[in-house]
């Protein structure tokens, strides 16, 4: 989330020199222009103002991620009933608990699968529809705005439409499934269901990644793709060995934000999907944490599962910025 | 456009003094549909038949969801004065004794008398302490009933059976009519909690969980149960009963579309059902096994209660008490039971619906409260178990496995025993 703020404003001091409309949300717009950018740097008159000016941010961090962020860390050690009367130090059994519950190991293989199947799917059908927008000349902006406004619909009203895709009684795709002989039972069937979660799911991200990659497509120079095409006649080539290296930085970040949205904006579409009864269906971490903490009114147990996806976010984003960022070149 | 919006917000601000005289109360529920309006219809009665309260109810989603809100709001002290607990979470609430003031004290300590006698017997005790006394206010309480798809009997040319041993051999003559035999919609409390209180066996160790939270323990390993889940699957297998996943809803449209025969649901149903069912339809108790020695127990009363929240004014505690006296009311029993289909809770509700000739013109309303009303039996009491919410989820996960083929109704049944005793012992520790 942090990362997409980051974004929005870095694209409004970028706003004029990109040329094209979705230029504006170019992320990463290269060093060549910092030296501009360090040219007109704003002189404050006071030491105290930038920080004063960083403040509503500083705040809103603090309020709404650190602090509950400690809040969580403090309570999974303690086993506490639900209205908050009393609490009992735990020390690490609330930890202990978690990980030895074949069902929580279960789900913790079930979420890997499912963020990598994602993530994988939402970005390659992203770039691909994003390199073919890319060589639309005529009416390409109807053609956009028709990939990107899906991206507009909220995640439980995503889920929903997709659900009535799937829908045991009136689904059309379950309908279609059937005349190649595949009786699709969401709800019923583990598999099935999951099936169903990740397609929607997918789709719900191909707009978002769409956008990035179309407008780093655009921001690669002309100059550049005339030099190659004269080089190389092979446009699969040239997709490889030029245009997919200058997209590595805008890959990256989607790269992360796809793995976040995995991990825990699908909620929204598994919740939809599972009806509120989770049954044998397959769930991910961040809706256990849901189950446990906000309907079975296990506080400890609940927060000891956060911390525990915190901890593995921390370590993949630390993964991330370590071994991959290493091979992305920004320039 | 300035002068209007000025007159509007003067005459909204006199709108609001004017309300500010009489006592603000709320009332979170968990209703939605045809349930929810007419928790809405019941508070405008009760704003309209006196002027000192004024009473909002706010639908907060589902259940467990009401629960959830209930118990984060009581933990940053913006509590509702009036909360809908539902049978699972009865434990949970009733256990946390500083954040209710139990419906009886409360409503003595008002002024009024309170006549535990004059509430029917099923609902006496699910929400009431060891020593009888109300601490939830029961208010839309339901059994669990079977509704009869009139036509599908006629053209089997079949009874409605009364046992399972009946229904087994009825089911073939619905099959070949062309109808789904048996479908149900919440394996829990439905085949499970009250297969127990039907059949009259025991649920859990200590008293059903109702004597102590230490060392409570399941006893869902019971032969009797597996024999039942083994049956449902084995009907399953031959086409006698069909299975749409945990959600109520998505097994109740089958019935209502005119494709079943015989479907489990809730007395509470009713009220809805005759809107959207689509071909006559009628409704019996829930079946039991002849087989079982002593079963055909009454079944307990489900649904939910109304609890009074702590923390607030005496004044506004005066207006809950108002309200629990005017809903307890037989002619508001009686409004609410026609309306919904929950079964009305005091005798004199009860009696009025007969006089009135009610259960003459609809037979099916009355089902759900004879039911409670059959004789009790040692174990027809139902529960209480600390994190029972987490233990269905536990059921519903294994109960789903056995119907997709994944495992044993033995391995089933001995998961939900081992993770559903961890549960109450961890319970137990946050209780104690």
């Amino acid at each position: 989330m942090a990362a997409e703020t980051e974004g929005l404003s870095a694209s409004r001091g970028g706003a004029g020199f990109g040329g094209h409309r979705l230029g504006a949300l170019r992320l990463f717009g290269g060093k060549a222009k910092r030296g501009e950018t360090s040219a007109k740097r704003v002189q404050f008159t006071s030491r105290f103002l930038p920080y004063l000016f960083l403040a509503p941010q500083l705040a809103i961090i603090f309020i709404f991620f650190y602090w509950p962020s400690v809040q969580a860390i403090q309570s999974s050690f303690y086993l506490e009933d639900p209205f908050g009367f009393g609490s009992t130090f735990v020390g690490l059994s609330n930890y202990t608990d978690v990980l030895k519950s074949g069902e929580y190991r279960g789900i913790a293989r079930f979420t890997a699968i499912f963020t990598a199947l994602v993530t994988f799917f939402a970005l390659s059908i992203g770039l691909l529809l994003a390199v073919k927008a890319d060589g639309v000349i005529r009416g390409n902006a109807a053609y956009k705005t028709l990939l990107i406004w899906v991206y507009a619909i909220a995640p439980p009203v995503a889920g929903l439409i997709g659900m009535m895709f799937f829908d045991q009684h009136i689904g059309p795709i379950v309908e279609i499934a059937r005349w190649f002989g595949w009786d699709i039972k969401v709800g019923l069937d583990f598999g099935d269901t999951a099936f169903a979660m990740t397609v929607v799911s997918v789709w719900k991200q191909i707009p978002y990644n769409f956008i990035f990659f179309l407008s780093g497509l655009q921001g690669i120079p002309v100059s550049v793709r005339e030099a190659a095409a004269i080089d190389c006649r092979s446009g699969l080539r040239r997709f490889w060995t030029i245009i997919l290296p200058l997209l590595a930085p805008t890959a990256f970040f989607l790269l992360i934000i796809n793995i976040t949205y995995a991990l825990f904006d699908t909620f929204g579409v598994i919740d939809v999907m599972v009806k509120d009864k989770a049954a044998n269906n397959p769930i991910t971490l961040v809706y256990k944490v849901y189950m446990d903490g906000f309907r079975g009114n296990d506080l400890g147990g609940s927060s000891a599962q956060s911390v525990i996806l915190m901890v593995i976010v921390f370590v993949l984003t630390i993964f991330q910025f370590r071994f991959i960022e290493r091979r992305v070149h920004y320039n | 456009m300035i002068r209007k919006a000025l007159l509007a917000s003067v005459t909204f601000a006199f709108s609001a003094t004017t309300s500010l005289a009489a006592t603000n109360i709320t009332w979170w529920h968990g209703m939605a549909g045809r349930n929810g309006e007419v928790i809405n219809e019941v508070a405008q009665k009760f704003n309209e038949s006196q002027s000192a309260c004024v009473l909002t109810p706010v639908s907060k989603g589902t259940y467990e969801e009401a629960l959830a809100s209930g118990i984060a709001a009581f933990r940053s002290g913006e509590q509702p004065n009036i909360l809908q607990v539902f049978d699972a979470g009865a434990a949970t609430i009733i256990n946390a004794k500083g954040a209710i003031i139990p419906a009886e004290d409360l409503i003595t300590k008002a002024g009024y008398g309170f006549d535990r006698g004059a509430f029917i017997d099923g609902v006496r005790y699910f929400y009431a302490d060891s020593d009888g006394k109300f601490v939830g206010m029961p208010f839309n309480s339901s059994a669990p009933i079977m509704y009869i798809n009139d036509e599908a009997l006629k053209k089997a040319g079949v009874e409605a059976p009364k046992t399972w041993e009946e229904f087994e051999a009825i089911a073939p003559k619905l099959k070949d009519a062309g109808y789904i035999p048996l479908i149900q919609s919440q394996l829990t409390w439905q085949f499970t909690e009250n297969f127990f209180s039907r059949n009259n066996i025991q649920f859990a160790t200590n008293n059903n969980g109702y004597d102590s939270v230490v060392d409570t323990k399941l006893k869902v390993t019971d032969p009797k149960l597996q024999m039942m889940f083994e049956k449902l699957k084995a009907w399953k297998d031959e086409g006698y009963f069909a299975f749409y996943g945990a959600g109520w809803a998505d097994n109740q449209k089958v019935f209502e579309e005119g494709k079943a025969a015989f479907w489990i649901g809730s007395s509470g149903s009713f009220g809805g059902l005759q809107k959207t069912a689509t071909m006559p339809f009628s409704a019996t108790f829930l079946p039991y096994w002849g087989s079982i020695e002593g079963a055909g127990t009454n079944s307990f009363i489900g649904g939910a209660a109304l609890f009074a929240m702590s923390g607030k004014s005496d004044e506004e505690n005066k207006c809950v008490a108002d309200f629990f006296q005017f809903l307890t009311s037989p002619e508001i029993q009686y409004f609410y039971h026609k309306s919904t289909g929950y079964v009305a809770i005091t005798k004199a509700a009860h009696e009025l619906a007969e006089e009135d000739g009610y259960y003459r013109e609809k037979p099916v309303a009355v089902v759900g409260i004879k039911q409670l009303l059959l004789p009790a039996g040692e174990w027809s009491k139902g529960y209480r178990l600390g994190f029972y919410p987490q233990i269905r989820e536990i059921m519903e996960r294994e109960y789903g496995r056995i119907f997709a083929g994944e495992t044993t109704v033995k391995d089933a049944l001995e998961t939900i025993e081992r993770e559903g005793n961890e549960l109450l012992a961890r319970f137990a520790k946050t209780a104690g």
